[in-house]
């Protein structure tokens, strides 16, 4: 019993772990492949081998296949929407040109709804998350084991192939954001934006301290829910597939409520994916609309 | 689950993603779909101006039409009162002409009778004397009683 725990555990355990390149610091203790144990001399740029290495790695150092399939499913949203953007033409609109204008279209009809300033940034930046959170989401729709076993018979240890499950990934999506409302809101309000946190909600000088602690950890809230948000739902999505599959070993009468247990929350999960890019895009759209209004 | 390097990674290759999209994916598609809304709002307003074109010169012809008939109307009553009319003047001349030929006919038969009677009275004058001569059997100064026989032949 406690050795099946001891394997279910370390199936979650793998299917958490993310492909890391970092710098190990000196004095690490590293296992080679013969078994022997050896101490690093100095500080060493490398793979990480498992989650303790790569914690050990702290700051310095990028998830691969985060990034990997980040960057590529970018791309892939990229090359679509230019291919299309280039056959697009007054005429009659046909096959892949009219599913593409259709999204363009819904994001651009929450955007005019949403925000009335004049920026041009705003509604392409909102297709690109609208549509690259959702390929992101996306590859949590694909069998957990598929991929990673692939890679693993190839001598890829580990490998996560939802980047929205990574929080750096949306972290970095909403800071990226939170920069842009930073910016906006001073370009726009000028001093106006110093007096929204201090004069907030409490019109009055004594308050000043008070009203600029209020705004300012609301002003912090935002990318931190923006970002945890999407991550949240999921990295919980995820888990409840890793679960799922783990149940798939526990023996052959668990296959049949295991494999319906699988696409119930499968079919389920597609509404969460289209769903979590939909709240990212309108709540970037929302709070870049606050950063350009002025009082 | 560490944050690390790859927070700013993803920040770079978010805003590089961004900027294509901004130059390169956007504005094509985008205006691609105006043009087309145009064409589209174009294409209707030409339908329903046509519309009202018919509609128009529909109208235009049944006026056309209602003028042309009472036109024709006025034409045929002028056409039938000139007719009357100089039916009516070949009528006064056919009756004028008549009447001027009537007095004509009666001014000769006046004049017929009185040379008849003319002729007549003079006869009687002669015819009265010569009765009267046989009649008397005497030879009567026709001069001195011419007087007489005068009187009588005027009162015939």
């Amino acid at each position: 019993m406690s050795g099946e725990n001891l394997t279910v555990n370390s199936y979650i355990k793998h299917h958490l772990t993310n492909l890391t390149y970092g710098k190990l610091p000196a004095g690490h203790e590293r296992i080679d492949e013969n078994g022997a144990t050896y101490v690093l001399q100095q500080d060493t740029w490398t793979m990480a081998h498992g989650g303790e290495e790569s914690a050990a790695m702290g700051f310095n150092a990028i998830h691969v296949d985060s990034m990997a399939w980040s960057i590529g499913l970018g791309l892939i949203f990229c090359l679509l929407f230019r291919s299309v953007a280039k056959k697009a033409t007054s005429g009659v609109p046909s096959g892949i040109v009219n599913f593409v204008e259709m999204i363009v279209e819904f994001v651009d009809n929450n955007v005019r709804d949403t925000f009335h300033g004049r920026n041009p940034i705003v509604a392409p930046l909102a297709l690109t998350v609208f549509v690259w959170v959702f390929l992101m989401n996306l590859m949590d729709l694909l069998p957990v084991d598929l991929v990673p076993e692939l890679l693993v018979l190839l001598g890829v240890p580990y490998q996560k192939i939802v980047p929205s499950t990574d929080p750096n990934i949306t972290m970095g999506m909403a800071v990226a954001i939170f920069f842009m409302m930073l910016y906006y809101n001073i370009k726009v309000k000028g001093f106006g934006f110093v007096k929204e946190l201090t004069m907030n909600p409490f019109n009055h000088p004594l308050f000043i301290p008070v009203n600029l602690f209020m705004e300012v950890v609301g002003f912090l809230a935002k990318p931190f829910s923006l970002g945890l948000r999407l991550f949240g739902n999921m990295y919980a999505g995820e888990m409840i597939f890793i679960l799922i599959a783990a149940l798939f070993g526990a023996g052959v009468m668990w296959m049949i409520p295991a494999g319906l247990m699988q696409m119930g929350w499968a079919l389920f999960h597609i509404l969460v994916i289209i769903l979590q890019a939909f709240i990212f895009m309108v709540l970037t759209v929302v709070y870049l609309s606050m950063a350009h209004e002025d009082h | 689950m560490n944050i690390n390097l790859t927070l700013i990674g993803q920040m770079i290759v978010f805003a590089l993603f961004v900027m294509f999209c901004m130059k390169n994916i956007w504005p094509l598609i985008i205006a691609a779909m105006q043009e087309r809304a145009e064409k589209i709002a174009d294409g209707l307003e030409a339908a329903d101006r046509a519309d009202k074109d018919l509609e128009l010169a529909q109208e235009r012809a049944t006026h056309r039409l209602r003028e042309a008939k009472e036109e024709a109307a006025v034409i045929i009553d002028s056409a039938n009162k000139r007719a009357s009319q100089i039916v009516d003047e070949a009528k006064d001349q056919a009756r004028e002409e008549g009447d001027r030929l009537k007095v004509a006919a009666q001014a000769e038969i006046e004049q017929e009778m009185n040379r008849a009677k003319e002729h007549l009275r003079g006869q009687v004058a002669s015819l009265a004397i010569a009765g009267a001569e046989k009649i008397l059997e005497a030879t009567i100064d026709e001069n001195a009683h011419k007087e007489l026989v005068e009187k009588l032949a005027a009162g015939l």
